[in-house]
Formats: structure tokens, sequence, C-alpha cells
């Protein structure tokens, strides 16, 4: 779908070069918006290589803009760089870099605003507010940027892909880093977003709020502040994406809260302090995903019901699943746990006992957090045998009862 | 005093069991190893054997050591020694021989498969812990006339550090839920030595769930230099003090 999606694009894109091809090129010392007022819809305008600074480019009518060898447009950390406010537009290999810094206004080195069938592409984005900014778009594509900030403060800086109130987007095989958040979506429907590597950032790889019907594939997030956090939207889809190395005393590998009816398959956690955290979540589908090395693989807390959890291979974390209550809404089944004791006597690859993924010591840390001073402890040790063989303060059923004998092969 | 320890050492090679621990323990850390393709987890295996098996041998022997050479040190204090000369030639007699049994049980392993700054900081704990628990022993030893008392005692102190200690501390916690006591919780580490090591190691291996605030504070504080200087002075406080304050009471002692 994302390939027949970019091509309809792409048809929109070229289709008034085909019909008209009027080209005009700019060289350095001209004006890029002197060109743009000149030109008719559908030139292409052709920028030569050089620094252009001009106080905010606006284009207002279908226009391809392409920029041979990089060139630079430089918004001397004072003026919005390029404003689309017209349908059909193209832009493709500029180098965009000091966008305007504001407190007020989100300036952002590209802009577009209240259009469809824009297309952002192969451009270099360097030391920007805000990076691409997409407000009321639709069918926009935005795809392998190199999207990089040098921010320190989440105050003083901006995000790299911003969508507000967008439909339709297809966010591709960008590269975005020290951003505040590197993907943020606010009110965005319909959108596929897809390989972006979001790493480094200062708080969120990725951050969604009241974003429904959204699908994310083989993105990369990772060594973000904050790792991901998600909230309030439905039918999330998030298939072969990895989080790793999502480090810190509030990092996550995914935090979801109030998410539903979604659906987490194939992803890869590595590392991360807590891998999934499930705040107010239900009917999410868990499954086939590697949670390997981190701290907490699943934090599910007791506000998520009718979540299943299946088929995932869970390795080396130092917890498995930890809980803040004692009730127990959602399911888990034909998982591999590699702390799982139990035995297979009629060797159909399912462990005949039933498996209790959250450990006693995950309860009490979750309740007094300094006891985690006793991590790893013999006493703690002893504790977790006996309440392995007599449960008695963890939730009776929260439990895998067809623990996979053997990793899956996922 | 240089005689002394050179004739415990010797003597302590002679009857075996010390060979014997350093062969028991570079079984258990090479086999570790070569099971685990995951350096990483093997030190966390070898965790467990350093905060358990080598306190408690340290202990047990060098008591047992210290009766079974009564009739020597009584002899020797017939000699023209000091006694003081006399007792700490032979903790550090015994000393040395845990060490070297550290070393090559512990130490060959680790520089074979795993010479990182991890594997580094269990073999410096598996060398303190032996040190204290030998310190220990000798206050046992000294305290009570009686070879079975002394061994009580000694496998009390080694229960007490092991376990008792750690569930006093989770008591605590509970009981003083409703008050700030994550610095608390870093005084408390300072009293048991075990602890101490257990959670230096754990500071390098698993991090990331040591990462709420207490962890953030243990980091923070085990993390700087100040407070690593502090952490050693604390274990050289555990090597010392039993060791000085049994060698005194040694000096009074009615044999």
């Amino acid at each position: 779908m994302k390939r027949r999606l970019t091509f309809i694009i792409f048809l929109l894109g070229i289709m008034p070069v085909i019909s008209m091809a009027a080209t005009i090129t700019v060289y350095p010392g001209q004006l890029i918006q002197a060109a743009i007022n000149k030109a008719a819809a559908g030139d292409l305008i052709r920028v030569m290589p050089g620094t252009y600074r001009e106080k905010g480019i606006t284009i207002d009518k279908p226009l391809i803009l392409l920029g041979i060898n990089y060139p630079v447009l430089d918004g001397e950390k004072k003026y919005e760089i390029l404003t689309v406010k017209a349908d059909n537009v193209i832009i493709e290999g500029f180098t965009l870099m000091n966008s305007g810094y504001s407190s007020m206004n989100d300036l952002a080195a590209v802009r577009v605003l209240n259009v469809s069938n824009v297309s952002i592409r192969k451009n270099k984005l360097v030391n920007n507010f805000f990076g691409i900014y997409c407000q009321h778009a639709s069918y926009t594509l935005v795809s392998e940027n190199e999207i990089s900030s040098n921010g320190i403060s989440e105050l003083e800086s901006g995000n790299g892909i911003h969508g507000w109130k967008s439909d339709h987007l297809i966010i591709a095989d960008n590269n975005i880093s020290g951003h505040r958040d590197g993907i943020y979506f606010e009110f965005v429907t319909e959108t596929n977003i897809s390989g972006n590597k979001s790493q480094n950032n200062i708080r969120y790889g990725l951050h969604f709020m009241f974003s429904h019907n959204n699908i994310y594939v083989h993105n990369i997030f990772g060594n973000n502040g904050a790792g991901v956090a998600v909230m309030y939207s439905r039918h999330v889809t998030m298939l072969q994406n990895e989080f790793r190395d999502n480090w810190g005393p509030a990092a996550y590998g995914i935090l979801m809260k109030d998410i539903s009816d979604s659906h987490a398959e194939g992803n890869l956690f590595s590392r991360n302090t807590a891998a999934v955290y499930m705040e107010g979540s239900s009917r999410i589908r868990i499954r086939k995903n590697i949670f390997t090395g981190n701290g907490y693989a699943i934090q599910l807390q007791a506000s998520c019901d009718n979540n299943n959890i299946d088929l995932n291979n869970f390795t080396a974390n130092s917890f498995d699943i930890a809980t803040n209550g004692s009730l127990v809404l959602n399911s888990f089944s034909g998982n591999y746990w590699d702390k799982y004791e139990g035995y297979d006597l009629n060797r159909n690859g399912t462990g005949d006992v039933p498996y209790r993924p959250l450990s006693i010591f995950a309860m009490i840390v979750e309740r007094n957090s300094s006891a985690m001073m006793l991590f790893r402890s013999p006493i703690v040790s002893i504790i977790e045998k006996a309440e392995k063989i007599i449960p008695g303060i963890t939730p009776e059923n929260l439990r895998d009862d067809s623990p996979s004998m053997k990793p899956l092969p996922l | 005093m240089k005689k002394i320890i050179k004739y415990i050492i010797l003597d302590i090679l002679k009857n075996r069991i010390v060979i014997a621990y350093t062969l028991l323990l570079l079984v258990i850390s090479l086999s570790l190893f070569m099971l685990e393709d995951n350096p990483a987890k093997s030190i966390l295996g070898l965790m467990n054997i350093t905060l358990i098996i080598v306190p408690l041998i340290s202990i047990i022997f060098c008591t047992i050591y210290l009766y079974n050479s009564n009739e020597f040190i009584e002899l020797l204090v017939a000699q023209p020694i000091r006694r003081t000369r006399l007792l700490s030639g032979i903790y550090l007699g015994l000393v040395a021989s845990l060490l070297v049994a550290a070393l090559v049980g512990i130490g060959i392993p680790i520089l074979l498969y795993s010479p990182t700054g991890t594997g580094l900081t269990l073999l410096l704990t598996a060398c303190g812990l032996s040190i204290v628990f030998a310190s220990l022993a000798l206050l046992a030893a000294v305290l009570t006339r009686d070879k079975a008392k002394g061994i009580g005692l000694a496998l009390l102190l080694w229960f007490y550090f092991s376990f008792i200690y750690d569930g006093l501390v989770l008591m605590i916690l509970f009981q003083f839920a409703d008050y700030p006591m994550d610095n608390t919780m870093i005084g408390l580490s300072m009293l048991n030595p075990i602890d101490l090591g257990r959670i230096l190691l754990l500071l390098q291996l698993d991090i990331s769930a040591m990462m709420g605030f207490t962890g953030a504070l243990f980091q923070d504080f085990f993390g700087s230099r100040a407070g690593i200087i502090f952490a050693s002075f604390v274990m050289l406080a555990w090597m010392i003090l039993p060791a000085s304050y049994a060698i005194r009471k040694f000096r009074n002692k009615d044999l």
C-alpha cells in the first residue's frame, strides 16, 4: 500500500512537468522567491549549489523545487525557511539549516500548511528548531531526509517531523536525531511510518497522541532520552520495529497510555529500562516480539484489560512482568520465558505446568522502590522460590498456561 | 613475623584443603564461562558463588584452622615473640593463602573469558570478602575458647551477613515505608560487606532494573570517585577492625 501511495503521489507530482516543462535555474546571488513568483504552475525550479539567505520562502503554486548538489537555505536562526501553501509541490535535494527559534511560534525548516500532495524528499535538515512541520496536510510524502539538530534542552528544541491534524501522510526512510521528539503526531490519522531511524533525541523517538489508524513498520527507535510514548490512540499497528537502548530512570522502550484495539507484532525490544509500559490500555495484541536484556520486559498496570500477550520470546530480562495490583484482566499464552523451570512430559513443546512471570520481588519493588537494594540477594531468591511453589501474594491468575519450552523462531 | 607467615602458608598448602577450595572455585568458574556464551551472564552466576561460597569457606576454614593450630600457638607464645606479632602473622598467612585461592580460582577464568571492568570488580569483591571473613573468623576464634562454640559463632556470623541482615533490611523498609529511606539505604548497605560487594557489582551488571530512584541514587553515590573511595574505606574497615579487636583481645587472653 505504501508503494502504491508513493507512486500516486509521485505521479501527481510529475504530472505538471509532463504537461508544460518550463525550467527556471537559480544561481547563488539570485533569489529563489523571485523565481517562484515568476514561475507558472507546474514549472521546475533548479537551484544551483551555494548559500541562499532569504527571509522565508513561500511556495504558493504547484512547483518542483530541485536542489542541485544540496544548495544551502539558511534561516539565520530567525526565519521559517520554506512554507508550502500550494498543493502538488515537490521539494528535493536541499540543505535546510538554522531555522528560527521562537517560544511563541513553532518555526520550522519546512512547513506544509493546509495542502495536499506535497513531497519533501532527500533533503538534509541541519540544526533547525522544528524540522518538517505538517499542519493540516494530507497525502503528503516525507522521505529519505536526514534530519539532525543539536538541541540541548526540551524547551529550546522542536520536533524532527511534526504532524498536526493531518491525514494520509507517508513518513519513510528518514534519519532523525538531536531533536526534542524525533516524530511527533497529534491528531494525525491514516498514516504510514516506515523505515525511519529516530535516535539520540532529547525526549521521545516517537510520540503521538490522538492519532488513530496509523501503521508503523521497520522503524528503529534507539537511545532516546525517554524512548517512545504513545497515548490516547486507537487502531495502532506496529510491525517489525526496533526499540533499543532507551536507558534511564524514566525511559521506556514504548509507553502505551490509553491505547486500544492495537497490534504489535515482530518488534524487537532490546536493553530498555522498561521495554513496554502499559497503562489504561485495552485490546492490544502483543505477539511474536522479542524482549531481550531489558530491565522490565512488560510493566502491565492493573488498569489494562483484554490484552493478549502471546508467542513472544522473553530472554535475559531482569524482570519479565511487573504490575501494581492484584487485578489481572489480560492473558498470556505460548510465550517462551527463559526463567521457566517446568517440564514437558508429553514432548509437545509446551510446558506442562503454568509459568508465573510475575516475581514477588518485582511486586515488593513496586510498593517500595528502596527495596531495590536487595536485588539478587540470597534472601530474595529464597522468598521467590517460596512464592513460586505456593503463590500467596502474586496474583493467582497472572500466568502463562502454555509456556513454550524452546525459544520461538522469530 | 615473616617467618610465621611463611610457615602458615606452607602449612596450609600442605593440608590441601585450600588446594581443594581453589580447584572448586576454578572448576565452577570455568564451567560457568563455558556453559554460557554470554560472559555477562556467567559473571552473574559467578557473583552468586562469590557472595555465598567465598565468605562461607573463608570463615569456616579460618576458624577451624585457628582452633587446630591451638597447640602451635601455645608453643609460640612461650617463645620470645610478641603476641600481637604472632596473631597478626597467623592472620596474614591465612589471608594470603585465601587470596591465592581466590586469584587462581576466580581470577584466571575471569582473565581468560571476561577481562572487563565488571570482571575485575568481581575479583576484587571476592578478594575483599575473603579478607573480611578471615578477619571475622579470627574474632570468633579468639572470643570463644570452645571449638564447637567458635565454629558455631563463625557460621552464625556468615548466616547473619548472608541472609538475616537482608531480611532485617526488608523489614525495616516496610516498617518505615512512609519515610524517605533512600539515603538510609546507602548507609545500611555499608553495614554489611556482602551487600556492599553485591551492590557494587550490580551497578555494573543489572543497571537497568536498578534505575529507579534508589538505583539512581546508588549510581550517583557509588559511581562518583568520592563514593568509590568511601566504599573502599568501609571495606578496609571491615577487614581491619574485627582482626585488630581480636588481636587486642588475644594480647590479654588467658590461654
